[in-house]
Parts: C-alpha cells; sequence; structure tokens
C-alpha cells in the first residue's frame, strides 16, 4: 500500500497522546495507593495538555487524508460496521476525557464535591481517568481494527496488529512520560522509564513476531484465481492503460527496493534498542536531555515503522496491474 | 430479490476496448461530472476510468493464447468495500444489488478501495471522491429511452456480444442460463466476496470428420453410371431421399 503521511502521523501521535495518559493515570493510580509520591494537581494537568494537544495534531493531520473534510462529521454515522467509524467517534471521546481529567486536575475537585467524602484526595479524577483509559484501550482497538479488519490484506489481517499499535503507541507515551517526569518530578523518572522499557521490549517481541509471520505469509490469492484461467504459465501483456492510475499509485509504495529493505532495519534500530539504551542511560544520570532524546528519537523510529507497515502491505487487487504493455 | 449482474464471455472478447471507450464516454458525460483526464496526450497521463480491458498471454509461445480480460466493478453480493465505508456513501441497492458510491456523502477517505480485492474502485483526484463502475443505474432505468437500449453502455458497445446483463436472481435470464451451461465462473473465489459478475472461460471448439464422411462411398449421382429417370409426373429421387 501506498504510505500517507497523514495517516503516519496519525497514527503515530495518537499513539504516544493515549501511551502517555495512560502512563500518566498509572503513575496516579500508584500514587492512590501509596506506592508512589503525590504529584500535585498541576503535573497531570499539564500532562493532559501534553495529551491533547497530541491527540489534537493527530486529529488535524487525518483531515489531509480526506478529499472531503467539511463531510467528515459523516463519518460518525455507520459505526455498527466500520472501525473506521468507530474510530473517529471514540478519537474525539478520548481526547473528551482527557481534557475534563486534566481540567479537574487543574481545578483540584474531588467528590465531596457532591458530599461524598472517600478520604482519598483525587478520587474524581481516578473515576474520570478509569474511563479515559477504557476509552483509550477502545481507541487502541479501533485503530488497529481499521488494518487488521481487511482479510485479504494478509499483512494486516492478524490479531498482532492491533496489539502492536497498543504496545507501541503505549511505549511510546511511556518513554514521553519519562521526559516529562525528568522535569517537572524526578522521582517519578525510575517508575515511568522502568515501564517503558518493559513495555518496548514486548513491543520488540510482538513486531518481531508479526515480521517474521508476514515473511512466511503465502499469498491466498494468484493470477490464475484473479482471471480464473487454470494454467501453470501466464504473462500480463497490457493492463488496459499505458500511462498510470489510481491503481497503479495508491496500493505501491514506490519507493525503491533497497529503501523498502533498509527502512525495517532502520524502525528496528529507531523503535528499540537505542530508546532503551537511552532511558537506561538517561534514567542512571538523571539526564533530561537523554530522556528527551530518546523518545524523539523512538518518534522518528516510529514514523519509520508505520511507513513501512503500510509499505509491506501487498494488496491483491496488483496482481491485476504487473506490465504496463 | 433481483442482483444485476454482467457476464463476460473470454471465448468471445477480442480485447477491443469498446467497452472502455463507451462506458467512459457514458459515464463522463453523465449528471455525476466529468470522469477527468489529465495529460492525455502528454508524458504521464492518467485518468478515472470504470472499466479496463487487459491482456494476458497464456502458456508459452508459440503454444500461446491471448486473453482479453475487461475489468470492473463486479457488484458483489457480500461487497468488503461496503461495510468499511464510514458515512454511509458506499452502498449496495436493495432492489437490485448495484454497489454505488453516493458522492455528496463519500468523504474521500479511500478506505473503501483498500477494501476490494479486485481494485475495482478509481480515486477522482477532481473531484476528491472514490468512484466506479454504477452498472449504467442513469441508463437502464431511463424511460425516455427506449427499453432495448436500457442497458449498460458497455454491453450496448461490445461488437462481438462478449458481455451479456441481466438478473442473477433470476434462473432463466439470459446471465444464469449462460452461467449454468457454459461454466460461468466467480473472480477470487478464496476471499467470500461473492461477486454478481460472472467471467465464461475460454473454450476449445472443434468438430471432428472421418475421411468416410469427405468421400460418399454411395452417391447415386456417379458420373459413370446412368442417371436416375424416372416419370415426370412423379417425385425425384432428390424428393424421396434424404441425403
Amino acid at each position: 500500500m501506498h504510505p500517507a503521511f497523514s495517516v503516519i502521523f496519525l497514527t503515530t501521535l495518537i499513539g504516544a497522546a493515549q501511551g502517555f495518559f495512560l502512563a500518566l493515570y498509572t503513575g496516579e493510580s500508584y500514587a492512590a495507593v501509596k506506592l508512589l509520591p503525590e504529584q500535585g494537581g498541576a503535573f497531570y494537568a499539564w500532562g493532559s495538555l501534553i495529551s491533547v494537544v497530541l491527540l489534537a495534531l493527530g486529529l488535524v493531520a487525518s483531515f489531509f487524508h480526506l478529499g472531503h473534510p467539511e463531510r467528515a462529521w459523516r463519518t460518525a454515522t455507520k459505526w455498527r460496521t466500520s472501525w473506521l467509524s468507530r474510530e473517529v467517534i471514540v478519537l474525539p471521546a478520548v481526547l473528551g476525557a482527557i481534557a475534563v481529567y486534566g481540567v479537574v486536575h487543574a481545578l483540584g475537585w474531588n467528590l465531596t464535591l457532591v458530599g461524598i467524602d472517600t478520604g482519598v484526595s483525587n478520587d474524581l479524577t481516578l473515576i474520570i481517568g478509569a474511563g479515559g483509559v477504557l476509552l483509550t484501550f477502545t481507541l487502541f482497538l479501533c485503530t488497529g481494527m481499521i488494518y487488521a479488519c481487511i482479510k485479504f490484506l494478509q499483512e494486516w489481517s492478524t490479531w498482532l496488529t492491533p496489539v502492536n499499535y497498543l504496545l507501541l503507541g503505549t511505549a511510546s507515551g511511556f518513554t514521553l512520560a519519562t521526559g516529562y517526569a525528568a522535569v517537572f518530578a524526578p522521582e517519578l523518572v525510575n517508575f515511568f522509564g522502568g515501564w517503558a522499557i518493559i513495555i518496548l521490549v514486548s513491543a520488540f517481541v510482538t513486531r518481531s513476531v508479526s515480521l517474521i509471520r508476514n515473511a512466511r505469509l503465502k499469498p491466498k490469492s494468484s493470477l490464475q484465481s484473479a482471471i480464473g484461467v487454470r494454467h501453470q504459465t501466464m504473462t500480463q501483456r497490457s493492463q488496459g492503460q499505458m500511462g498510470g492510475s489510481y491503481n497503479t499509485r495508491e496500493y505501491n509504495h514506490g519507493a525503491p527496493m533497497w529503501v523498502f529493505r533498509s527502512i525495517k532495519w532502520v524502525f528496528l534500530i529507531l523503535v528499540f534498542p537505542i530508546p532503551i539504551v537511552l532511558l537506561s542511560v538517561g534514567m542512571n544520570e538523571a539526564s533530561i536531555v537523554l530522556l528527551s532524546l530518546a523518545f524523539i528519537v523512538q518518534y522518528i523510529g516510529l514514523l519509520t515503522e508505520r511507513w513501512f507497515f503500510f509499505a509491506q502491505a501487498n494488496h491483491p487487487q496488483n496482481i491485476y496491474y504487473q506490465t504496463v504493455g | 430479490m433481483t442482483q444485476l449482474a454482467l457476464v463476460i464471455d473470454l471465448n468471445v472478447c477480442v480485447g477491443c476496448h469498446a467497452c472502455v471507450t463507451s462506458c467512459k464516454e457514458w459515464n463522463t458525460s453523465g449528471m455525476a461530472g466529468s470522469m477527468a483526464d489529465d495529460n492525455p496526450y502528454g508524458v504521464d497521463p492518467t485518468g478515472t476510468f470504470f472499466n479496463r480491458v487487459q491482456t494476458f498471454e497464456v502458456g508459452e509461445y508459440p503454444c500461446s493464447e491471448t486473453v482479453h480480460f475487461p475489468k470492473s466493478c463486479l457488484h458483489c453480493e457480500d461487497p468488503p468495500c461496503v461495510p468499511v465505508c464510514p458515512t454511509g456513501a458506499s452502498y449496495k441497492r436493495e432492489e437490485d444489488g448495484i454497489v454505488l458510491v453516493d458522492y455528496d456523502k463519500c468523504i474521500g477517505c479511500k478506505y473503501c478501495s483498500w477494501a476490494c480485492p479486485y481494485g475495482a474502485r478509481e480515486f477522482d483526484e477532481h473531484q476528491k471522491v472514490m468512484k466506479k463502475c454504477t452498472l449504467c443505474v442513469d441508463r437502464i432505468y431511463d424511460e425516455n429511452i427506449p427499453e432495448s437500449e436500457r442497458k449498460p453502455a458497455c454491453v450496448r458497445a461490445c461488437p462481438t456480444s462478449a458481455r451479456l446483463y441481466g438478473d442473477l436472481h433470476d434462473p432463466n435470464s439470459e446471465v444464469s442460463v449462460a452461467i449454468r451451461e457454459a461454466g460461468g465462473y466467480q473472480l477470487m473465489p478464496e476471499w467470500g466476496t461473492n461477486p454478481a459478475n460472472h467471467y465464461l472461460p475460454r473454450r476449445k471448439t472443434k468438430i471432428r470428420i472421418h475421411e468416410d464422411e469427405l468421400v460418399r462411398a454411395d452417391n447415386p449421382l456417379k458420373k459413370e453410371a446412368d442417371r436416375p429417370t424416372g416419370p415426370v409426373d412423379e417425385p425425384t429421387l432428390d424428393d424421396v431421399t434424404s441425403w
């Protein structure tokens, strides 16, 4: 498939935003049961703002993918059948939930407002945040299923696709949270950094499994089934056009083969080992620069990972477009 | 239930592209707006088409055959492109099974084209909406034209009648009979899309002639024999024999 930069930025930006929110909420939950030092409302409020901004940037990027962005409101109508429609509904819901979570933190509200005294200082944000977490996981599922539900795009049609979206997004969010904590709450750096490394290693495992799986895929469609002629030796002599068409542009990455082959190794290095080293050293030396660099390098790596994710998917319609003639 | 469909006879198609040009002419002149071409005579021509004729060489030269293969939307009975559409712009009509795009609802996200294994949908770079074969829905129901002309433009244009058109769910329609009797098949059956359009395979047409059928051993009109004669008022030999 042709990797569209709008979709690459959409999925990586919202992945980082969702992961960052999950990191914030995990930190808050640990603090609620006294496993971590408590943070002030400002820490969560500014964190939520970062998350909301990333989500909004992703939303803006997605509009560049549309031919008619002014009709985008219509996309919320077919949530019964379309994962894309579901994503369009859940994404603003996540954005809204995180925004409310941040605002409530900023105002310092809790359940005593409605006359309930639980004794927990941030009980209201824990409840709102739980809803946000639920929505965040739903959004990961929707994003992954958009690709995984197309059964003849065999590279995508696996449970590994949503799992990779979940783990890669969460890993980048926790890496960002490590850098954020290095600036505003140094006592949380090891907590976020440790989790970032654990999730990164898990993501490395599932992404590698999907790479190995895709390398061993046998395409179900062939020229024989595509035109229904049962012969072992067939060649296309003409595809019905001398120039290109939508069919020759949209379903091919269009990059030279050496680029396509090397991108896989580029993202495998940029997303996993380098950030893990930077996180480890950064945590040891409490270096804001190294921890920020970890997120930046990893984000660039995720852009290439997403490019490769699209480029690798081989659409069966390409069988019909082998020779210009 | 009605399911309109095309049946394309690969044994008859000569690859003349008349269906392609006729389709383009009809659909670019319709009320849905033009199917624009860019650089039609330039270096890198491109444009939107609903129908393409492709050519395949089957076998190895000199024992090879040329198969011309017209390809358009197959109007699947279980179209994978329809449920993925987030706006409902892509839909399958209940009354006749035609898969259509509502150009006023389409947001141009291209997701439906990803979800079509046949590559039957083409994005219009000028109108920024997804386009596809409509089975000439604006023609086949037009009561202002004679009933004999209420057929898709490609079917009317085909000089060899390689394209049949009719209701797949009527067991006695021309298309159903052709599929049943000439071995009609669907494309990429492995994905369970159940395409309405079918293709008829190449067939070998042969007659077997024995040598004794070329020479008549019992020819009564041998040169050396007497010509049979009879009364003029009686039937001649030609009238009573049956050669």
